[in-house]
């Protein structure tokens, strides 16, 4: 047994029917965790749940919206009833709409705040509950680059990552005395159907901002929680880690 | 039954040593009930009874006596 070895051990990972979510979903099934998957649709989930099969884990598929309380709620209840436990979150959720200021619609400020910051808020809490039972765990938050940095054109995006990043110093304070971590991932230019469909002149500009010269894969984020999920972390709280090859905001 | 063995918990957790009157058990009133022993209380009762409390429930779990009442509620 080597200290990545997640055998037994039960992840969920929200926003995980496809991208960043299900490469870390992936990753940590590779590893022996059971997989939880979350996303808003049924249908969806359970077609990306037939990728596990071949990992030899469980896999539950639970369709919530994770900026509803009740639904994040139940959530947790059926993750109790078919495991008894949960040892890794990822808050890993989220939606971009935005726009420059001044053009950016109410409802666009509300749906990327639930979504984004909210989400990670609901989650946290009631992955912490099942946690405190065993004393153990690891929560994981995906805020972003833009979180930490700040970018012209994404007011509200930056505004909902930053708020991940203070609710992650925070509860890391918190949970630490019942062994539970918490950190956050701050990923930058990521190859995802999101940055796929930007204009290529913008996505050009974008790569040229990265230091290492390339844009991320999904498997580079991934990595980076299995790192923070796994035992290697043991002595690590409170941190948010940079998953950005080096890239200029 | 179930009371008996919600006070044991209870003096687990909250490290009773003497012999104490279970209608003094009140959150933020009786010495060590603060709300990072309550979390450690909802997570020993949950664990001992397989339950899982409803978030509303952990809020107003404001005494033993409540804290029976939820677990009964769970478990019969």
């Amino acid at each position: 047994m080597t200290a990545l070895d997640l055998k037994n051990r039960v992840a969920l990972v929200t926003g995980s029917s496809r991208g960043i979510g299900l490469a870390i979903a992936k990753r940590l099934a590779e590893c022996g965790a059971h997989i939880v998957l979350n996303g808003r649709y049924q249908e969806t989930l359970d077609k990306a749940a037939e990728l596990f099969t071949e990992y030899g884990v469980e896999c539950l598929p639970v369709a919530a919206d994770v900026g509803d309380f009740s639904q994040v709620e139940d959530m947790i209840r059926k993750v109790f009833n078919r495991f008894k436990r949960l040892d890794i979150m990822v808050n890993n959720a989220g939606v971009l709409h935005d726009d420059l200021i001044g053009m950016i619609r109410k409802e666009d400020v509300a749906a990327t705040i639930q979504t984004n910051l909210i989400g990670v808020l609901h989650g946290t809490q009631a992955a912490a509950r099942l946690m405190m039972r065993k004393r153990s765990g690891s929560i994981i938050n995906t805020s972003s680059i833009m979180g930490r940095r700040g970018n012209a054109g994404e007011l509200v995006y930056s505004a909902s990552k930053s708020g991940v990043i203070g609710a992650t110093l925070s509860a890391a304070k918190e949970l630490a005395p019942m062994g539970i971590r918490v950190n956050a991932i701050a990923p930058g230019f990521i190859d995802t159907d999101m940055t796929r469909g930007l204009n290529p002149d913008l996505h050009r500009k974008r790569v040229e901002s990265i230091g290492m010269g390339r844009i991320g894969k999904v498997e580079d984020v991934a990595d980076v929680v299995l790192f923070l999920a796994s035992d290697l972390s043991r002595y690590v709280t409170g941190q948010i880690i940079g998953v950005d090859g080096g890239m200029l905001v | 039954m179930k009371e008996a063995l919600v006070f044991e918990i209870f003096k687990d957790v909250l490290k009773i040593k003497e012999a104490v009157d279970p209608s003094t058990l009140v959150y933020n009133k009786f010495q060590g009930w603060d709300s990072i022993v309550h979390m450690a209380l909802v997570a020993a009762l949950e664990s001992k009874f397989d339950i899982m409390f409803e978030a509303d429930e952990i809020i107003n779990m404001s005494s033993f006596a409540e804290a029976v009442k939820i677990v009964e509620k769970h478990t019969t």
